[in-house]
């Protein structure tokens, strides 16, 4: 397993390392710019977006609604002890991306949290003022070497994706998430696959209930959901990707400047 | 001595009009700010609260200029009735899903920190609007139409990186495409929610 996981990270690596040397930030931005990818799949896609929809009014919102009832604070211990799990993909990521330094700070991160503070409850790391967390996947990793994001995608109860990053998100079950390894993977005795499906459907949770208003509103206030999530998910990923805090907006605003008014 | 006196009165009154006309983006959005934020702690209706963020919409936000905006590259196709008509559709459109959108906050603090000038049409002001416990602190920067300095107006809202106004465009889009490019299917979508 471990053995299979290294030929995948060092091939990556090598096609990664080869890449970097074409790509640069703006082909990057340009390639994952939400308006230039394609929904190829959309009839299947607004399907499967509404079996989403009516999966979250039987699950995810009730259970969500619930769970924003939970004093402030366990809510924020419950969030960083996901976020600190997420390092292990993470940390990986980094590496794969070249970004070593980023690769060590994340590494004494989660070592930090997961010791002082009590397996990630409370962000030590943070309050030691090491930078801001951001997580990193297989699927940055793969637009970081230049590998186009291909048609949008919507998963049943998984949600949004594109082609690029559904595939590279099996990294995940191939050796890439060592929690996945420790958990369902390999026989430990102090983990068990309930562990790993546990943390996946809590995180579903804690998203659902940090943006609980937001959603509300956006779906209340659309002429077409389906449209205006593919739009804001794609905005996020094409940031993510460019590791930026930019406004990309501003980045491409040519389309701004034709409109005269008032 | 009073033709001297007369001049420099004039050069003085001229400096402190200038100055008094010209807004900075950072003030305009930060008393815009202050301004709804007061109609949202006031003990009104929901529905008085949305009349009342109406007016402040209308005088701070280009509502024409991101109709535009968001229509996309169509806008170029269109005939003067067809835009004359777009225009009052989204206009409308707009007045009630934007003070609907904020009519469920109370009392949201914002804070203005930074702006960047982009050129002399556009500044991005940032803010912070504070978490509760309810949901956490958000990143909200404005994108300020600076053509006329006097008057600044507000032509898009960007939360956390995603862009309001370009999330409109592709919603728009999307219709428009599933549509054959029918300007009556996005006129009729729109004329839906205002009813609704």
């Amino acid at each position: 397993m471990v053995k299979r996981f290294a030929i995948i990270l060092i091939t990556t690596f090598a096609l990664i390392s080869n890449s970097l040397a074409a790509s640069d930030g703006d082909l990057i931005l340009k390639k994952n710019e939400p308006s230039e990818i394609k929904d190829c799949f959309e009839n299947l896609n607004r399907a499967t977006f509404a079996f989403n929809q009516a999966l979250d009014g039987v699950i995810f919102k009730p259970v969500a609604s619930v769970y924003r009832k939970i004093p402030s604070p366990i809510r924020s211990g419950v969030s960083n002890s996901l976020d600190n799990l997420s390092n292990l993909v993470t940390i990986p990521n980094n590496i794969l991306q070249g970004d070593f330094v980023m690769a060590g700070v994340n590494t004494g991160r989660f070592l930090i949290n997961t010791t002082v503070g009590v397996l990630g409850i409370f962000d030590v790391a943070q309050a030691l003022g090491i930078s801001e967390y951001e997580k990193e996947d297989y699927g940055q990793s793969l637009a970081a070497a230049g590998v186009g994001p291909g048609c949008y995608i919507v998963l049943p109860v998984l949600g949004p994706s594109t082609t690029r990053d559904a595939i590279a998100s099996t990294a995940n079950f191939l050796g890439g998430d060592a929690w996945f390894n420790v958990t369902v993977k390999n026989d430990t005795q102090y983990f068990t696959d309930v562990n790993y499906y546990g943390t996946k459907a809590t995180s579903g949770v804690d998203f659902r209930a940090k943006n609980f208003d937001s959603l509300e509103n956006l779906k209340e206030n659309s002429i077409d959901f389906y449209a205006s999530v593919k739009s804001l998910y794609l905005q996020d990923r094409q940031q993510k990707i460019a590791n930026t805090k930019k406004i990309i907006n501003t980045q491409n605003d040519s389309d701004w400047e034709e409109i005269e008014s008032n | 001595m009073k033709i001297r006196k007369i001049i420099f009165i004039f050069f003085l009154n001229f400096l402190i009009l200038d100055t008094v006309k010209a807004i900075e983006p950072d003030i305009f959005v930060q008393s815009t700010v202050n301004r709804a934020s007061k109609v949202l702690s006031e003990n009104i209706s929901k529905s008085d609260k949305i009349e009342e963020l109406k007016k402040i919409a209308i005088e701070t936000v280009d509502i024409k200029g991101i109709g535009f905006y968001t229509l996309g590259p169509i806008r170029k196709t269109l005939n003067d009735d067809q835009k004359d008509k777009y225009s009052k559709i989204f206009n409308e459109y707009f007045l009630k899903s934007f003070s609907s959108r904020l009519a469920e906050y109370t009392n949201p603090e914002i804070d203005v920190f930074d702006k960047q000038v982009l050129n002399e049409n556009y500044t991005i002001v940032n803010s912070l609007l504070k978490g509760t416990n309810e949901r956490p602190e958000v990143k909200i920067d404005w994108r300020i139409y600076t053509k006329n300095p006097d008057t600044p107006l507000i032509r898009d809202l960007i939360i956390e990186g995603l862009s309001l106004a370009r999330t409109q465009k592709e919603e728009f889009s999307s219709i428009l495409n599933t549509n054959n490019g029918d300007i009556n299917s996005l006129f009729k979508s729109l004329e839906e929610f205002i009813k609704n």
